[in-house]
């Protein structure tokens, strides 16, 4: 499969959404909880609290809608600020209890708009970030679908990050790269080619730890695989002393990106 | 015929400004003798432009300066020492045309990155500093601009020191993909480590500070600053108008905006600025130091 047919495939209208996830791994354990406190209840964010077999997780999605009507409803998973500030909510809340925290990601972006960028969009994504490096419970996050830029990566400052097979996860979409770099839209499939977007390209960047492998029709096998794995992983994470959990953490991010030269070996020749 | 003599410093205002109105309706202008202010319009002496910070001396805008010009008016002479100068990119994702982009951008801009980290006093109150750099890819942030920053703020973590950080930028560089990307998470994981120790962080947002710098440690500081009707925001202003098909209102996302909106502290004109971090810096020094 190229990278367009994959980020074709990440966007399917029929591909499973947060709430798919949510309703198979955690069935009627979840108690779903609304609300920032501090504007509003951004619903292109799910979250709530929930059992995954016999244990207290909170549960956090980025939903894009099942179908048009719910795509609308949902902003078409685009979230405002309020949406990042009700994740963060529930992070904290899930710190004071020690419940893992774990997070589904299915978004072409945050949203841009009048309200969103009133209300500090940018503010709300790097508040995230930088509480969630501290966060002293465990996190996971999964890349469902479409992992939009800054959007995507205010739930996925993460102890590890997991991506499924047709998944993507990239700075910034195809189209928009298409356009800026070389104003053409015609080169989307080239530009996600080399955004090396794909879950294979961001396993050997060392950006996720894990692929999980989609069966043909996204079913059942597919959940309950998922639902032991992230059982075990989250366990395992529990166990571990807090702050070696959090060196852990903020050593995943920082090795990333050292792969730089010093001026003097810098190649000079550039063909 | 207009000739530039040195005696034009000389003569009274009011001649300069007609001499002002006279080459606008003249097509020649000698060569970097004068600048024609973008906001006003009126021509401005390179000279008294650089005399006033780069700041219109008519209407008062400020005009996009780099680095080192922004290190030179802020610190106390000869105290910047440079950290990790030689640090540059290179090619990781074998993103096509970006090594001959990276180099274009060494050479226009005289830097290895888009930002340049150092230590240096600001009215003898010792601070580390990381200033971007907005001719350089426009100051986008790639792997180095993100490790750069990280190593700034680990060193002020160590040391005890408070940060300052000038921010302009376009947002993160596309050609390092999903890396440049994760600068955002490893940044604000530096910044993090800092604020939990206690220690003080300035930002100073400048004409533009978008996209993944506004997303992470532009937006993180303690105090934040800007610099009169600079464009802050998440999306720019044409990614916003392309999503909801509508004119933007005017002033949206300008500094004064986004003040009104309670996200900055305070605007704070160029000529101020020391002077305003200065008191900052001090007002957050331990008793014994000061």
């Amino acid at each position: 499969m190229s990278a367009i047919d994959r980020v074709n495939a990440a966007r399917a209208n029929n591909r499973p959404t947060s709430i798919d996830y949510i309703t198979k791994i955690f069935g009627d354990s979840f108690f779903e909880l609304h609300g920032d406190r501090r504007f509003g209840d951004d619903k292109a964010i799910v979250s709530g609290i929930a059992r995954l077999n016999g244990l207290p997780v909170t549960v956090i999605g980025i939903e894009k809608g099942r179908n048009l009507n719910e795509r609308m409803e949902r902003n078409f998973g685009m979230a405002h600020p309020e949406g990042y500030r009700k994740a963060l909510r529930l992070m904290k809340q899930a710190e004071k209890f020690r419940r893992p925290v774990i997070c589904f990601v299915d978004t072409s972006g945050a949203y841009c708009g009048i309200g969103a960028e009133e209300r500090g969009q940018g503010q709300a994504i790097a508040e995230n970030l930088m509480e969630m490096m501290t966060l002293k419970t465990p996190i996971l996050s999964i890349l469902i679908g479409e992992g939009g830029s800054g959007g995507a990566l205010a739930l996925a400052v993460a102890d590890e990050v997991w991506m499924l097979e047709n998944a993507v996860y990239s700075v910034i979409s195809p189209e928009g790269c298409a356009s800026i770099l070389w104003k053409d839209a015609a080169k989307t499939a080239e530009a996600s080619e080399c955004l090396k977007m794909t879950s294979q390209d961001l396993f050997s960047l060392g950006v996720i730890e894990r692929i999980i492998r989609e069966p043909k029709d996204l079913d059942s096998k597919l959940f309950d695989g998922l639902k032991n794995l992230i059982s075990q992983t989250v366990r395992k994470k529990l166990e571990q002393p807090v702050d070696t959990l959090l060196d852990n953490r903020y050593n995943r991010f920082r090795r990333l990106g050292q792969d730089f030269v010093t001026q003097d070996d810098a190649p000079t020749d550039t063909e | 015929m207009f000739t530039p003599d040195i005696f034009n410093f000389m003569k009274p205002k009011n001649e300069l400004e007609k001499q002002g109105e006279w080459l606008e309706t003249h097509p020649y202008v000698p060569d970097e003798l004068w600048v024609k202010c973008p906001s006003c319009k009126n021509m401005l002496l390179t000279s008294d432009l650089e005399d006033n910070m780069k700041v219109c001396s008519k209407c008062g805008h400020h005009f996009r300066i780099n680095a080192r010009y922004r290190i030179n008016i802020t610190v106390d002479d000869g105290t910047f020492e440079e950290m990790d100068s030689e640090l540059t990119s290179k090619n990781i994702l074998d993103f096509p045309d970006y090594s001959q982009k990276l180099q274009k951008a060494k050479i226009s801009s005289c830097e290895n990155e888009s930002v340049i980290c150092g230590t240096a006093e600001i009215d003898r109150s010792r601070t580390v500093i990381c200033v971007m750099d907005s001719s350089f890819m426009m100051g986008s942030m790639g792997t180095v601009t993100g490790e750069k920053i990280t190593r700034a703020f680990e060193y002020a973590t160590e040391n005890s020191l408070p940060v300052i950080v000038f921010a302009v930028s376009g947002g993160a560089r596309m050609q390092e993909g999903i890396l440049s990307l994760m600068q955002m998470a490893k940044t604000s994981g530096a910044v993090k480590r800092h604020s939990d120790k206690g220690l003080l962080y300035i930002t100073v947002l400048t004409d533009p500070t978008t996209g993944g710098v506004t997303a992470s440690f532009a937006m993180e500081g303690d105090i934040i600053l800007s610099e009169p009707k600079a464009l802050i925001g998440f999306a720019g202003p044409r990614v916003i108008e392309q999503t909801i098909r509508q004119k933007l209102p005017k002033d949206f996302q300008t500094a004064e905006f986004v003040l009104e909106k309670g996200f900055i502290d305070a605007v704070v004109s160029r000529k101020d600025m020391k002077k305003t971090l200065s008191e900052l810096l001090k007002l957050h020094e331990k008793e014994g130091n000061r």
